[in-house]
Parts: C-alpha cells; sequence; structure tokens
C-alpha cells in the first residue's frame, strides 16, 4: 500500500535499515500524523504564550522607558510650580514633571451619549521629562495656540476624526471647541479605560493633550499645577519617595502618591502578562506527555508487529543499540514535524495575536520577536518527550533474544488477568466479556487512553469556564450590583439640590445620590488606600452584594469592606478600623466593620451618605449621582448632561455591559475556539491511536469473528466497545479534572482588578462531553472503514 | 445486534445435494500477476457425507473451501446450497449463511484468547438459531472439564477441540475444516477426526475435510482430488474406516 512518494524517499536512503524506517512510517502515517499533531499543539501553546509573554514583557518594558512612564503620581487639589523643585529635591526622585489634569466631556458629533474623558498638559516648549506621548500622526499644539489638542489615537479613530476637525469639550462647566492637530498614544493609556469602568471603550472614553498655557486657562488654575508625575533613581524605594511626597504635598490637598501597582492602565497590562505566564507553564506540558504516551505505546505495539523482524536484525549481527536508534528514529521524524507544524503554527498565531495586541492595547509597535530561548525550549521539551517514548519502546525490542524473537508471539493469556472472574457473571455476551477483558488485559494502555481523553474533556471544560465566569460576573456586576444606567460625577461635591435638579432632568426615572472620598484605611499596621463610597439605605441602583446575591447595607455608623479590601488589612467582620480621609479638612475616625463581601469586579467600601457627610463635617453633599432613564429619551437626556456646567464626568452602564459583552465575545470567544481545537487535537491523537492499536492486535481476531458470521455492526462492537467505554469512563473523570483545572484558573487569573467566580454552568459539561463524544466517535469511524477492508481469508492463514 | 435478514430458505432433505458447483472459477490479481485458483470446478456433494478434499499446495483446496463457506465469492460460475444460488446474493445474506449453516474449523484454532473454552462455544452459540448447550458441546469433543480455561492454558490439541465444539454447537449442516490436524500429532490428530465424525453421525452434518494427509481420505464417504484448479478426480469411498482406525 506504499505509494510513490514514501517509496522514492525510501529508495534514496543509503542504509537498508532508514528505508525500513521510511516505509514503515508510512504505513502508520495517520497515526504518526496524530501524534504530530498533539506535539504542535503544545509546542504551538508554548510558543504563543511564551513568546507573547516575552514579547509582551520586552514591548512593555521598553516603551514604558522610551516615553519615560512614570513612577510615581502626586496628584493635589492645587499647588503652584514652585513646590516642582521641592519634589525634585526628595531623596530618591530622579526626574520630576508637574501638569494640569482635568476630567471632561467630549461632544462628539454623530454620538448623542457624552463621551467622558481627561485632558492633560502638555509642557509649552519642549518634551515633558515624564510621561511623554507618541504621536501617530500631526503635531504637538504651538505655544500660544490655545484651541489646539491632541487626541488620543484610539479615540480619534474611533470617531473618524481627521487632523483639523474640531471636537467640542465642557471642561469645568465651560464649552469650547478645540481644533485637533494630532493624535497620539502613550503608555499612560495603554489600557485606556475610564475610571470606575471594567473594559475599554474606544468611543467613550477619551484623553486629550493641550499646552499647558490653554488648558490653565480653561480650567481656571493659572500657574498651578494639580498632579505631579515623577521617575525614581534606580533602586531608590518607592514607599519611602511616596511618603516623603505625602508629607510635603499635604498642605496641597494632596489625597496621597501612588505607584505603578495601583495606575489602572499598568495594572490590567499587568494582570494579562501573569495570565498569559498560567497558561504557559500550565498547558505544554500536558500536551507534551501525552505525546509521549502516544509514541511510546504506537512503537511499543509496533515493535510487537515486528519481533520477528527484530530476532532476523539481531540474528544478522545488529545490535541492540542499533535496534533501539532504528525506532528512536522513528519518533524524532515524528517529533521534528510536530515540532515543525508547532513552530510554524504558533509563530503564525502568535503574530495574529500580536495584532490583536497591538489593536487592543494601543502599543505604538510590539517586539515580537521569539526568542532563540523559547525555540531551544521548545525543541527541547519535544526531544525529552518524544525520544523519552522511543528510548522506553526501544529498549523493549533490545532485550529481546534472537531466538525468542523469532518465534511467533504465544496467544496473549487472560488467565491470570483482571477479568477472568468475569465468567461468574451471566449477564454479558461473550462480545462484552471480550471487551472488558480487553481493557483490564492492559490496565496501564486502557488508564492512558482514559486520562488522555479525561485531560482532553478537562483542557475543554476549563477554557468553557471562563466564558461561565465571564457571565456570572456581567450578571454580577451589571444586573446585581450597578443596576444605573448613567452614573453622573460632579465637578466638586455639591448639595442635594443637584440630585433633586438631576432627578428632574428629562428621561431620568430614578435617581439615587453618592458621596465618593478618598481614604486611607489602616489596621493592625497595615494601610489601604481606597475609595470611600456613601449611598443611602435601601439603595435601589448601585448596590454591594454579598455571595448568596443579596444587598448588603451598613447598619447606622459602621462600614461595609469588600474581600479584596479587607483581606490585606486583616479585617474581619465586628473589628474596628481607622479611617483618614485624604481630601478636604482630612478628618481620621475610627469605625467598626460590619461585613465583608465578596465582589467580582472592583472594590468597594462602603458607608451611610449621612454617616460620611458627617464625619466629613459637611452638610447633605453629593458628588454624584446614579440615574435610572427611559431608553427612549436617552438622547434628549444625553444632550443636557453635555451642556450642564456641573458634571465632570458620565459613564453609561448599559454601553459598558455592551462592550463587555462583545469582548467577550469576540476575544473569548476566538481563545476557546483556538482551546477547542488543541483540545480535540489530544482526542483525536489518543482516540484513534487506541483505536488503530487495538485495530492492529485485534485484525485476526475480529476477521475470525466475521468468519463465525458476525455482522460488520457486531465486529464493530468489540473493536469500538472498548473505546465507548474507556471515553464514558473518561467524561466524569474529565468534567472532574476540568472543574478542577477551573478552580486554579479561578484562584490563579484573580487578580485585584477582578475575581473569577468558581462557576461552572451545567450546560459546560455537556458542551464538552457532546464535543469529545464527537470526535472519539469520528476517531473510531476512521477505523471502522478499516473493518469493511478486514481479510478473512487472509486471517485463516496465518496462527495470529 | 445487527441486521437480521431472512435466512437462506434450504431444503433439509437428505435426497437433495447439499453443494452443487458449475463452472466455478476464481482468479486472484491482474495482468502479469493474474492467479487462476480454480479453473471451472464441477462438483455436487450430497448432503450427510463425510468428504476429504485432496491436492498439493496450490491446488485451489482453500480457495474452493472459502467460496463454499461464503468467506469468498467466485470470478465466474455459480454454487448453489441446498439449491439456492449463493453466487448473486449480498454480503449481508452471506453473513446470515456462515452464521446459520456453517461450522468452521482451521489449522490454527482462532479461539478468542480473551475468552474461555465455554465463553468461546457461547459465542457462537448466542447468535444461532437452534443451539446446543456449550457444556453438551465441549462434552462431545471431550472437554466438559476443561471448559472454564482460556485457550493460553490449552495444549494444541485441546484448543483444536474447542474450536471444534464452536463450530458443531450451532448444529450446522455443513462443518467446513482446513487442515483441522495440520498442527496436531498423530495421536492428537485422530481425537479431532473421532469428533468430527461423532458431528457427522449424530447431527447429520455434511463435513468437508481438507488434508494434505492421504491416509485421513481413508475414513471419508468421498474423496475429492484437486490439481492446478480443477477436479482430478471425484471417488466414492464404499468403505469408510473408523478415525480410530487411521494412523500418520
Amino acid at each position: 500500500m506504499m505509494t510513490r512518494p514514501a517509496r522514492d524517499i525510501a529508495a534514496a536512503l543509503p542504509a537498508r535499515l532508514d528505508r525500513k524506517m521510511v516505509r514503515d512510517l508510512w504505513a502508520i502515517r495517520l497515526q504518526a500524523l496524530a501524534i504530530a499533531l498533539v506535539v504542535a499543539a503544545g509546542v504551538a501553546v508554548l510558543v504563543v504564550s511564551a513568546g507573547m509573554l516575552d514579547s509582551l514583557r520586552e514591548t512593555r518594558d521598553a516603551y514604558y522607558d522610551r516615553y519615560r512612564f512614570a513612577d510615581v503620581w502626586a496628584p493635589v487639589v492645587r499647588a503652584p510650580d514652585s513646590v516642582a523643585d521641592a519634589i525634585q529635591h526628595l531623596d530618591g526622585v530622579a526626574r520630576v514633571e508637574t501638569r494640569v489634569r482635568q476630567p471632561a466631556l467630549f461632544d462628539m458629533p454623530g454620538l448623542s451619549a457624552p463621551a467622558s474623558g481627561l485632558i492633560l498638559s502638555l509642557p509649552e516648549t519642549g518634551l515633558p521629562s515624564v510621561n511623554r506621548i507618541h504621536l501617530t500622526e500631526g503635531r504637538r499644539p504651538r505655544p500660544g495656540q490655545r484651541e489646539e489638542i491632541v487626541l488620543l489615537d484610539g479615540f480619534a479613530r474611533a470617531h473618524g476624526l481627521a487632523i483639523g476637525d474640531r471636537v467640542t469639550t465642557t471642561i469645568r462647566g465651560g464649552r469650547e471647541a478645540f481644533r485637533v492637530v494630532g493624535f497620539a498614544l502613550a503608555p499612560e493609556f495603554v489600557y485606556a479605560i475610564a475610571p470606575g469602568q471594567i473594559v475599554p471603550d474606544d468611543r467613550l472614553f477619551g484623553v486629550g493633550w493641550m499646552g499647558r498655557e490653554a488648558l490653565e486657562q480653561a480650567a481656571d488654575s493659572d500657574g498651578a499645577f494639580n498632579e505631579a508625575a515623577l521617575i525614581l533613581q534606580p533602586g531608590a524605594g518607592e514607599r519611602r519617595v511616596i511618603d516623603a511626597l505625602d508629607r510635603l504635598l499635604a498642605p496641597w490637598g494632596a489625597p496621597g502618591a501612588y505607584g505603578r501597582a495601583d495606575h489602572i492602565s499598568d495594572a490590567f497590562v499587568s494582570s494579562e502578562i501573569n495570565q498569559l505566564g498560567t497558561m504557559a507553564s500550565l498547558l505544554p506540558p500536558v500536551f507534551l506527555l501525552v505525546a509521549a504516551f502516544l509514541v511510546n505505546v504506537v512503537l511499543t505495539r509496533l515493535i510487537a508487529m515486528e519481533r520477528a523482524q527484530i530476532g532476523l536484525l539481531k540474528a544478522f549481527g545488529y545490535y541492540s543499540r542499533d535496534v533501539v536508534w532504528h525506532y528512536t528514529k522513528f519518533a524524532l521524524v515524528i517529533g521534528a514535524l510536530g515540532l515543525a507544524l508547532g513552530l510554524g503554527g504558533g509563530t503564525w498565531l502568535g503574530r495574529l495575536m500580536a495584532a490583536m495586541y497591538i489593536e487592543y492595547y494601543h502599543f505604538p509597535f510590539l517586539l515580537f520577536d521569539l526568542p532563540a530561548s523559547v525555540y531551544a525550549g521548545a525543541f527541547a521539551v519535544t526531544l525529552l518527550a518524544v525520544g523519552g517514548g522511543a528510548m522506553l519502546a526501544g529498549l523493549r525490542a533490545a532485550r529481546l533474544s534472537p531466538a525468542e524473537a523469532m518465534r511467533p508471539s504465544p496467544p496473549p493469556d487472560y488467565s491470570r488477568a483482571l477479568g477472568a472472574a468475569l465468567a461468574r457473571w451471566k449477564r454479558f455476551d461473550q462480545q462484552s466479556r471480550m471487551i472488558l477483558r480487553h481493557t483490564l488485559r492492559w490496565p496501564g494502555r486502557a488508564g492512558f487512553t482514559l486520562a488522555g481523553v479525561a485531560v482532553s474533556v478537562g483542557l475543554l471544560a476549563s477554557s468553557m469556564y471562563f466564558l461561565d465566569a465571564t457571565r456570572a460576573m456581567i450578571d454580577a456586576h451589571f444586573y446585581l450590583s450597578n443596576r444605573q444606567d448613567v452614573t453622573v460625577s460632579l465637578v466638586e461635591p455639591r448639595p442635594r439640590a443637584a440630585l433633586h435638579a438631576m432627578a428632574r432632568l428629562p428621561g431620568v426615572l430614578a435617581a439615587e445620590p453618592v458621596r465618593h472620598a478618598p481614604a486611607r484605611l489602616h489596621f493592625a499596621g497595615h494601610e489601604e488606600r481606597i475609595a470611600l463610597t456613601g449611598a443611602p439605605t435601601g439603595a435601589h441602583l448601585s448596590r454591594l452584594i454579598d455571595s448568596r446575591g443579596e444587598p448588603v447595607t451598613p447598619p447606622p455608623g459602621s462600614i461595609i469592606l469588600s474581600r479584596d479590601i479587607a483581606a490585606p488589612l486583616g479585617v474581619s467582620p465586628g473589628d474596628r478600623i481607622d479611617v483618614e480621609i485624604t481630601e478636604g479638612n482630612r478628618p481620621v475616625f475610627s469605625i467598626p466593620v460590619a461585613n465583608v463581601v465578596t465582589t467580582l469586579i472592583g472594590s468597594g467600601a462602603l458607608m451611610e451618605i449621612g454617616d460620611l457627610n458627617q464625619v466629613l463635617g459637611e452638610d447633605a453633599l453629593i458628588s454624584g449621582a446614579w440615574l435610572r432613564i427611559d431608553p427612549d429619551r436617552a438622547d434628549t437626556l444625553y444632550a443636557e448632561l453635555k451642556n450642564a456646567p456641573a458634571i465632570a464626568g458620565v459613564s453609561l452602564e448599559t454601553e459598558a455591559r455592551e462592550q463587555f459583552e462583545t469582548l467577550m465575545d469576540e476575544g473569548m470567544g476566538t481563545s476557546i475556539y483556538i482551546y477547542t481545537i488543541f483540545a480535540g487535537m489530544i482526542a483525536v491523537g489518543v482516540v484513534y491511536n487506541s483505536v488503530r492499536i487495538s485495530f492492529s492486535e485485534r485484525e485476526h481476531e475480529l476477521a475470525v469473528l466475521r468468519v463465525l458470521g458476525f455482522t460488520r455492526g457486531e465486529v464493530a462492537y468489540v473493536l469500538l466497545g472498548e473505546i465507548a467505554l474507556l471515553t464514558l469512563i473518561a467524561l466524569p473523570v474529565g468534567c472532574l479534572l476540568g472543574a478542577g483545572l477551573s478552580w486554579y484558573f479561578a484562584e490563579a487569573m484573580s487578580s485585584d482588578l477582578f475575581r473569577l467566580p468558581y462557576i461552572i454552568n451545567p450546560a459546560t459539561y455537556g458542551y464538552t462531553a457532546l464535543v469529545v463524544l464527537i470526535v472519539a466517535l469520528s476517531s473510531g469511524l476512521m477505523v471502522r472503514a478499516r473493518l469493511n477492508r478486514l481479510d478473512m481469508v487472509a486471517a485463516l492463514k496465518t496462527g495470529d | 445486534m445487527g441486521e437480521t435478514p431472512p435466512s437462506v430458505p434450504t431444503d433439509q432433505g437428505h435426497d437433495r445435494a447439499c453443494f452443487q458447483t458449475r463452472g466455478l472459477t476464481r482468479v486472484f490479481g491482474e495482468g502479469t500477476t493474474q492467479v487462476r485458483a480454480l479453473r471451472g470446478v464441477d462438483l455436487t456433494i450430497p448432503s450427510g457425507e463425510v468428504v476429504v478434499l485432496l491436492g498439493a499446495s496450490g491446488s485451489g483446496k482453500s480457495t474452493l473451501l472459502n467460496i463454499l463457506g461464503g468467506l469468498d465469492r467466485a470470478t465466474d460460475g455459480a454454487f448453489e446450497f441446498r439449491g439456492r444460488d449463493m453466487t448473486t446474493i449480498t454480503d449481508t445474506a452471506l453473513t446470515r449463511f456462515r452464521r446459520d449453516h456453517v461450522g468452521f474449523v482451521f489449522q490454527f484454532y482462532n479461539l478468542m484468547p480473551s475468552l474461555t473454552a465455554r465463553e468461546n462455544v457461547e459465542l457462537v452459540t448466542e447468535i444461532a438459531a437452534d443451539p446446543m448447550p456449550a457444556l453438551e458441546a465441549l462434552d462431545l469433543v471431550g472437554l466438559a472439564e476443561r471448559a472454564d480455561h482460556f485457550p493460553a492454558e490449552m495444549s494444541g490439541g485441546e484448543q483444536q477441540r474447542v474450536a471444534i465444539a464452536r463450530a458443531i454447537a450451532k448444529r450446522p449442516e455443513v462443518m467446513l475444516c482446513d487442515e483441522p490436524t495440520g498442527a496436531l500429532d498423530s495421536a492428537t490428530g485422530v481425537r479431532v477426526l473421532q469428533a468430527l465424525k461423532r458431528v457427522n453421525r449424530d447431527l447429520g452434518s455434511t463435513v468437508l475435510l481438507i488434508t494434505h494427509n492421504a491416509g485421513v481420505a481413508a475414513m471419508a464417504d468421498r474423496v475429492i482430488t484437486l490439481a492446478d484448479g480443477e477436479v482430478r478426480e471425484s471417488r466414492r469411498n464404499e468403505h469408510p474406516v473408523e478415525p480410530e482406525a487411521l494412523s500418520w
């Protein structure tokens, strides 16, 4: 059955043993390909995740370095420029840049909703010494040109803006139209996300850069800055610098400086890199282990079939090492094929993903050159896995003595194997007995097949789990916790009358007040900086939800914390914590913790709004509102909000939810598709090889059954019953494995930004089982076709 | 258990021939590598006889037996089983034919290593229309007390007798035996032949027996000699001897 190519290659080889290898390989080409694909999947995952991991780190570091991304940010209410000198002289500070940072609303043509955002100042002349921008198009604002603005590249492109277009912007209540002179990227906005949001939305969150003087005028802050950004000297302690800054800037209303760990864009990028690291360490070993087993099983079978030939070779004077090397070369050819497919596919997939990352993260460049170490690593693990599997099988061949090897092998003895006792079980028919005894006669092989299918089920279930977890996060965040349609934040705290004014705006169905205040919590020597939220008791719109899905409200005079805040402090319900408000007259007070709840997205520290107003020593002030609106009148409302002077930002929860869902469908959908294929490759590799080996071992037996008058279907049952049995046992085992892997992912991939809930939808198991069953069935059917070609006559001519 | 096509209708009367072939031809391969294994075989095998097929290697004995047993199809010519044309029926009907009417015994016993002696017999009795109990079949070949042993625990002769028990348990109308004693010593071989003769006598099965061993022909009712794919001689043996009188 050898076709021309194999014959030609074989004939071209000098060593006769190598010709034999090529011809033998050709004979088992489908099995070899199935193994190579498993190797390829492992190598590809290794290349993609390790390569992407490396690339993302390199890119991030290079980008941060070239554009002088700050180490520390120090916001203040308003400080004179002269303070910059004092900051520069602090121990450990290498560079300082002071700037004006203003929240803004953009009135974008074609978008009825207001887009929120920030406007940052650039020095009148020269480049900023910290936090530079990368112009993708156009230029920086010219000195003295008040109306010029540079926009964040993604935002400008999302709105189809061109250089020279005008954008109308509301800054501190003043509406002005600016002329766009450039598009830019910035390391501060690798992940461009609005404060309080969980997904980036290029349409609804924008960043602009203006000349310092122009922005000072618009924001009414002549000669003052409200944010300093610092780069530290190498080896300088961030904590010490932050403490010194906080002391220095306290008179200027500093809520507290923070480092990169608390910078939202960097936090998202770093969290993504950590997730890739988890994938890179977990998946490739699974694939390569499966490949090693497959190589071992297939070669062991090949050697069993070639006993006589091996005996002959040794009788002719070939050394044992020649025999071992002969079979090892088999594996190496398979490994090389898998390696080539994996490296090629992995590099291709890596570039594809790199392009996705550029798009998603707004990197000006992406360094995707796979380091030699990744290739070397892939080469080494493949060699180890495949070569190791082959050596074990080869050694078995080498141990055969020539005389013994040339005798036909005796019939396998079932009398002492597990399953002999089945004779007493009258309920089985003989075919079922054959299936059970064959399975139990080689428990190692059956165990491996079972494990292989289970791994495939587990991988699939755990990648599907991400969809379930994200769905649960969306449900908890948007449908239980944040049920408002719009969140409005005010330029500065205003009396309650502002709430009533908002409630009367067209289209507003309900409005609830909120008071936010930056604070530091202290407990037992630990400190956490948080945004304290004051909300009315029994708030309907934005609520903290406990693990049972019930809303929780703090009893009067107490506070509720989310677990991610409470845990690092070591706080339990009933403890008293010290709270230091870091704005206004900076009151310090102590308050009991009424409850600690687990939130899936973001953190929360909640007090009753009246309590918060009281400790702040103020009247009933609000810093924003949650609105439920009539969608039919949204456009009218948005128009009002865009023109309202006191509004600093507007965020639209419905849009955010839709954005999140799109991101999930597209981004996660793609990865799950890829993992389904990879898990399928394992299933195909394991099932096809198991059935194929079983077929070649039992071909004679099956032919005899046909002779005895068994139909094709009945004979197929004997052949495929074993794999069906093992697959059915593997399904629940795989689901358990999937549950375990999912738990691991939930733990390993949760960050400060979000916590993956450990929730697996029963349908996930169903879908997974279905996919694996289909794969197993098709692999079985591929072999079943051979049953139809069974040569009954030939089977009877030999004893085996 | 899969398909159940209509059984091949047969006439149980002994007056009709069990097998009748006309111009049966079997060609393997094509062109220069073509081998004509059977060249127009015309034969009539009456029911209830013990028939021995003699002939050198390559004379076409096994090919003829395989076609009569429904394992292979003729390239040309026709053959009937109890008056029913077997050359044009479907594969499924051929499977049914083997299942219901034919018992096979081979030189290499072809037992299922994963089944005990009794289970090997039950493998066939489970799908047969009117089988005898497995233990009875094993008793007929003198192996009732070894019923729960696996093939790996039995001698060659014992394995062959299990194979015969497997073949007779369905009460087949035809027993097709290809060199059943080829791998056995003389004493064991005689026991196997005794078992076959007993089936012929007790169940009325027609027994077709291929052998290299001309001595075995003495037990046959009819001896057919093949050479080069043709019937060289077909003669009736008026005085068949009992198997125990044979030796080689």
